[in-house]
């Protein structure tokens, strides 16, 4: 195959010997280049969308609302309201004239008919190009509704996902900050889990086994009313850093809440993560059970790890995912079963991500950031990948080349967190790996 | 969202509620993937590129190749020229096409961005093209954005040399490929030679091979896109997708055209098929005739019709989606005895209420409601205050089919939650049986559910 790799991006790769040090990240995409990323307010959307009780009203042309209706597995206990979707599907008399009426009138419409009480208001492109003021829209609705309604001016151009996560951080903060007077009380919250296939329930279902209470979950399965009593708790576990480091920090800085990171993916990370958040709440009985009961999942995972093993000892992973943290879980997973990471990818690692990155993999794995389809395809071949972890766009490409796939995104159906993540993780790659379609592939010429 | 919805029907003006639509991009970006070598390219931020190739890869199963400008905050203030330099000299630089198909978004449509003049002086590679078309995110829906791409290669490419080619343009509108498939092989059997502009049929349904090809081998080619304007004749499938790129062949190359609904049930495949016929005409004016298979398709549809009539026989249905692809819908279910008591698409587009009408006019259908403009929220009122037997539509449909207990048929754009849909045509005799073994199916499943233990029987 020829280079593929053009000269803008040559910065953004790794190679042999440099460790990962280097990649150039959180950089914006290149033009023509075909980036897997999405925009400021797909990154904005993503991490609010999960408060089940919100009412996501998108200010702009339908497109960005349609998207982004019910599109993440994040499952909820409780309201359904985020599964629809609401716009204000701007016309182009809107565009001429402006859409600022037109979102007061759609916000009055929702609140006169739906009683909300917390309604999020995107700005998408072209409302950053018009001028809505959309905080003056907002403030007023607040007003007048008696209720929160909070802008997320999240134009696609103004910057990365990255970007988006920040915003989204900004207005989880708006919505906190009010209440931040209230009594401290023993408890965690679990900040960056979507709750996708249910695993921030699993998260919560091990810190209670250990007597640690969860007060507030950010954003996977909450609500109004959940997400205003965080500021009481004692500890932040940031679970996906990528998206929600940034709302630890401010959390820490204005509320006074320290955090730890977290990361519940294979056996090695979720035992680290439970002892010590254990450890960091400082109370010796709770780090007792904690050991206890990571010995005791352990003991019981370890049979199924090593049925499994033989089947998939020796093979290539190639991993691309969204943020850096997930990445380094992941090449920990695959050497608990013996696999080798040939490839790492990520849509927004950081650099210190990318270093762990560097340290972990083996001196000849590729390591690149904001990672194309070309690159994808060279590196996977090159370094005879036999499966890809990664997201919905990389599905149809891994199958194309022939190689197994594991969703380890939006689509994934079954909690790959946990000890019963890893059963299903497992499951997953056995079943890609292993199955029989994968002899039919090579056509005809198999007949003869 | 299960219990958000009320059956008080709200009125409303401002807010959209579950919509039935998205935007123009994402139909030039599909339209695009319907022409060989071509690189579909947004010309806006990342997140539109990126959200119109995941949706298109979950309907299809299937990889949707697009680049992107990816504005910045800059390129928002001094315009995009410079992102589409950039752009442009990457793509031909990595991926090769041989043409980029570029669209434009609400953001550069917004700034202003003049892409004809842009276009004019880049400095392109020997041989190598790019055309774009102007789809304001905020006119219209995803079917003007087919329309205009389609408008687009045509105004760049298509050209008149004087001599007829012997081919008959053949526009399939928004299908899949198995319907292009089904379409192209009547056509054959019809004795038509036939251009099919877009064509996805291997592309989106590109075969394993365990290689990956940016560019697999369907897909119009540019050559066949120059060859439109001496195209004898042309056949426009989809009376509102097809009616703009169907003028703009009469009004530029005198193309000579008839504009029909998409052929789906039995009416609507016989015109498609008085179409090739004509189109076969030749000098002599002696029409040839319909071949003995597909005589024989037509009467295994109309066989199929009547056996399982008693099943489908006043039962009411609700159908949703594109217009073309309803309007064809709501025709077969009228052909097979069902009441569409309610037809909607979220395309603002009042012709297709006109239509919708006329069809229930046709088969005297009184008390039925036809809606353009419309979203699936309104649908879903409508349902809880008279309730349907059957709904048909895309996978958005789910929701409203589980909170009301409807039996439910997959069909138009998108379907992400089931596989193979793609490949099987709904268009054609062949589609129509298709579509009757969907829809009773659905229907008896039911039946079989709900039925009493001696109503419950093997012999149906």
């Amino acid at each position: 195959m020829a280079n593929n790799i053009l000269d803008e991006r040559q910065c953004s790769i790794s190679g042999v010997d440099q460790k990962g040090r280097g990649v150039a990240c959180e950089k914006e995409s290149v033009s023509g280049a075909v980036s897997q990323r999405a925009c400021v307010y797909c990154g904005a959307r993503v991490v609010l969308n999960p408060i089940t009780d919100a009412y996501h009203i998108v200010h702009g042309p339908i497109g960005c609302a349609s998207y982004t209706w019910d599109i993440r597995g994040s499952l909820t206990s409780g309201s359904e309201t985020y599964r629809n979707s609401y716009s204000t599907d701007l016309r182009e008399t809107d565009i001429v004239f402006g859409g600022a009426g037109k979102l007061t009138k759609a916000i009055d419409e929702l609140a006169e008919k739906a009683s909300p009480k917390l309604i999020f208001v995107y700005a998408t492109c072209i409302v950053g190009v018009i001028g809505d003021d959309i905080e003056a829209v907002c403030r007023s609705a607040e007003e007048r509704h008696g209720i929160r309604v909070v802008p997320v001016k999240a134009p696609g151009f103004s910057g990365t996902k990255t970007q988006g996560y920040k915003l989204a951080c900004d207005a989880i903060m708006q919505l906190m900050l009010p209440h931040s007077g209230q009594p401290k009380q023993f408890g965690v919250n679990i900040l960056g889990d979507y709750n996708l296939a249910g695993e921030m329930w699993i998260i919560k279902g091990y810190l209670e086994a250990i007597g640690i209470p969860v007060i507030s979950t950010i954003a996977g399965d909450s609500s109004y009313g959940k997400l205003i009593r965080a500021p009481g708790a004692a500890l932040n576990l940031v679970q996906c850093a990528g998206s929600s480091e940034y709302l630890a920090e401010r959390m820490d800085g204005e509320l006074g809440i320290p955090y730890i990171k977290v990361s519940f993916f294979g056996v090695e990370d979720t035992v680290a993560s439970i002892l010590r958040v254990a450890d960091a709440l400082g109370d010796p009985v709770l780090s007792a059970n904690a050991r206890d009961f990571a010995a005791k999942r352990t003991a019981e995972a370890m049979p199924f790890i090593e049925k499994y093993r033989p089947k998939l000892e020796g093979k290539r992973a190639a991993i691309f995912v969204g943020g850096g943290y997930k990445a380094i879980s992941l090449i920990r997973q695959f050497n608990e079963l013996g696999m080798k990471t040939v490839v790492v990818g990520t849509q927004t690692g950081k650099k210190d991500e990318y270093e762990t990155i560097g340290a972990l993999a083996d001196k000849d794995t590729v390591i690149l950031d904001d990672a194309n389809p070309a690159e994808l395809e060279q590196f996977m071949l090159e370094k005879h990948a036999d499966i890809l972890v990664g997201g919905v766009k990389e599905r149809p490409l891994a199958y194309k080349l022939g190689i197994p796939f594991c969703d380890h995104n939006h689509e994934r159906k079954h909690p790959l967190a946990g000890f019963e993540g890893i059963e299903n993780f497992i499951s997953e790659i056995n079943l890609s790996i292993n199955s029989p379609v994968w002899g039919y592939v090579r056509g005809c010429e198999e007949i003869g | 969202m299960l219990d958000l919805t009320t059956k008080d029907v709200l009125e409303r003006k401002a807010l959209r509620v579950n919509p039935c639509k998205t935007c123009q991009p994402a139909g030039a970006m599909f339209a695009a993937l319907g022409v060989h070598s071509c690189m579909p390219h947004s010309h806006g931020s990342q997140g539109c590129c990126s959200y119109h190739r995941t949706v298109l890869s979950r309907h299809f199963k299937e990889p949707a190749i697009a680049s992107s400008s990816s504005f910045t905050e800059g390129a928002s203030v001094f315009g995009g020229r410079s992102n589409l330099n950039t752009a442009v000299k990457n793509i031909f630089d990595m991926y090769a096409p041989d043409v980029i198909a570029v669209h434009t978004t609400c953001l550069s449509e917004t700034i202003g961005d003049d892409l004809t003049s842009y276009i004019t002086d880049l400095d392109l590679p020997e041989g190598k093209h790019v055309v774009h078309c102007n789809t304001p995110s905020y006119v219209g829906s995803h079917i003007n954005g087919f329309s205009n791409m389609m408008m687009g290669f045509m105004n760049y490419l298509t050209r008149k040399s004087g001599a007829l080619n012997g081919k008959t343009a053949i526009f399939p509108g928004w299908v899949n490929p198995g319907d292009i498939r089904e379409l192209k092989r009547i056509a054959a059997l019809m004795g038509v030679p036939a251009t099919f502009f877009p064509d996805q049929s291997g592309v989106l349904d590109a075969p394993m091979t365990g290689t990956y090809a940016y560019y697999p081998e369907g897909g119009t080619t540019l050559d066949e896109i120059r060859g439109l304007g001496d195209s004898s004749g042309l056949i426009a499938l989809g009376e509102i997708i097809g009616l703009a790129p169907a003028e703009m062949m009469k009004k530029k190359w005198k193309v000579p055209y008839a504009l029909l609904p998409l052929p789906v049930g039995v009416a609507y495949t016989d015109n498609y098929l008085i179409a090739l016929r004509n189109a076969a005409t030749g000098e002599d004016n002696i029409r040839p005739p319909v071949p003995p298979e597909l005589e024989a398709e037509r009467g295994r549809l109309v066989d199929l019709m009547l056996d399982s009539g008693q099943y489908t026989y006043q039962k009411k249905a609700a159908i949703f989606g594109d217009p073309d692809v309803v309007i064809g819908l709501t025709s077969l279910c009228l052909e097979i005895g069902m009441i569409p008591r309610y037809v909607i698409t979220g395309t603002p587009k009042e012709d297709f209420t006109r239509k919708i009408e006329a069809l229930f006019a046709k088969y005297g259908m009184e008390g039925c409601t036809a809606k353009a403009n419309a979203d699936l929220f309104d649908l879903h009122q409508w349902i809880k205050n008279e309730p349907v037997d059957l709904l048909i539509g895309s996978s958005y449909g789910k929701q409203i089919a589980r909170a009301e207990d409807i039996p439910f048929v997959r069909a138009g754009f998108p379907v992400l939650d089931r596989y193979g849909g793609p490949l099987l045509p709904i268009v054609g005799y062949g589609g129509g049986m298709h579509l009757i073994e969907k829809i009773t199916g659905a229907l008896m499943d039911r039946y079989d559910r709900d039925c009493a233990d001696e109503d419950f029987e093997v012999v149906m």
